[in-house]
């Protein structure tokens, strides 16, 4: 029996979310039973139902060069911070 | 990864997906674990559905039609689950009927009054939810997301149940008696909901953290929630050693273990007639579960 994934939005404009699966022969009987599961109670206003065999998961995220100028951990001001503010005169917004 | 490698992943808070790897003694004590719940949900509607067509109102008789199928639909997102983990509904099946699987003790009692439905929706339900808001938490992600939506419908039960309490209590001294009544009749059992108190890290399901919380841990939380809500009904719950400690800590009469394993072993008072009603909507519902199952194949 093929497997369909539910993916529910709770709110126009919020991101859809996994919700569960279920299984059913055609996307008609899976959206009958989406239905039942995820929207009986006005909880979703929309779902997308995706035959499980549509996804394509890609979930190896190699970071061989440690790429860490590309985010906020690959900076750490502090140091420099203090120097400049020592050149500059100034004190650290703390300390005024 | 390893074994060693995996509980320390999962002990730190880590979660799992259904394509992870996953040692074979996690794998099959979750598939125990959900499937047992699954079974819960799906034996758990019986008790309810004697009272559909005897509820006191319209009103009464919709919410109850409406809890029953929100808790049939709990058991098929969690059979779904197990599904995913290896083991096809149709042996879940098989072994709930066979009596191989359990379900939980509670599910294994008649029900006398209408004022057991409102026991059990408001109590029942409610020892049940301290479980499943720790359930929010298991390293079994796809476990975990289902539960969001289990929660939430559990949570217009326990309203359901202490509305129908609500009514009881502020009628006839009749239907007042009922409830006190119920209240006798569930205590002991509820008190056995929960398992006896081992030590949460003997306690393999949580030492997997399939479960974020011990059998104890769920009993006290339910005592600290409840009495208060139940006393201040004026009802009184048949325990003389029921007490708060100072220290927060519920003191209570040690349940009777024997007959928590005695029940949930099948032998309960309602267990092999309940058991013959699912035997009986199976065997009816045959030709829809062949008729899907030749469409897809």
């Amino acid at each position: 029996m093929p497997v369909y994934e539910v993916f529910r939005q709770e709110r126009k404009g919020q991101a859809f979310q996994h919700a569960g699966s279920i299984p059913a022969p055609d996307a008609a009987f899976a959206e009958a039973w989406a239905r039942e599961q995820y929207g009986r109670r006005g909880e979703s206003v929309a779902l997308w139902l995706v035959p499980r065999d549509a996804i394509h998961e890609v979930e190896d995220f190699p970071d061989e060069f440690d790429l860490k100028y590309r985010r906020v951990d690959g900076y750490s001001i502090k140091s420099r911070l203090k120097e400049a503010r020592e050149r500059a005169g100034t004190a650290a917004p703390g300390d005024r | 990864m390893d074994e060693q490698e995996f509980l320390e992943y999962v002990q730190a808070g880590g979660q799992v997906e259904v394509g992870d790897w996953m040692p074979d003694d996690y794998r099959s004590r979750l598939v125990k674990f959900v499937e047992m719940h699954a079974g819960s949900e799906l034996m758990g509607v019986l008790p309810e559905r004697e009272w559909i067509l005897r509820a006191p109102t319209l009103q009464r008789k919709l919410a109850l039609t409406a809890k029953v199928q929100d808790e049939v639909g709990h058991a098929q997102l969690l059979y779904r689950v197990v599904e995913d983990l290896g083991k096809p509904r149709e042996s879940s099946l098989d072994d709930l009927l066979s009596g191989k699987a359990k379900f939980h003790n509670v599910f294994h009692y008649a029900t006398a009054s209408w004022g057991d439905v409102g026991v059990i929706a408001w109590l029942v339900d409610a020892a049940a939810i301290v479980s499943q808001k720790a359930l929010l938490k298991s390293s079994y992600a796809p476990y975990a997301r289902i539960m969001k939506k289990i929660c939430w419908e559990e949570s217009f039960h326990i309203l359901h149940g202490r509305d129908v309490v609500l009514a009881m209590v502020t009628g006839t001294e009749g239907q007042r008696e009922l409830v006190q009544e119920a209240v006798n009749r569930w205590w002991p059992p509820l008190m056995q909901f929960h398992g006896n108190p081992i030590p949460r890290d003997d306690d393999p399901m949580y030492v997997w953290r399939i479960k974020s919380q011990g059998n104890e841990e769920a009993r006290q939380q339910f005592l600290e929630g409840y009495v208060p809500q139940v006393r201040e009904l004026g009802l009184e719950l048949p325990d003389p050693k029921l007490r708060r400690r100072d220290d927060g800590v519920w003191e209570y009469t040690e349940p009777d273990w024997d007959e928590l394993r005695h029940v949930v072993t099948g032998h309960g008072p309602m267990s092999e007639q309940r058991l013959d009603l699912r035997r009986l909507a199976r065997a009816n519902s045959a030709w829809a579960t062949q008729l899907l199952l030749a469409e897809a194949a």
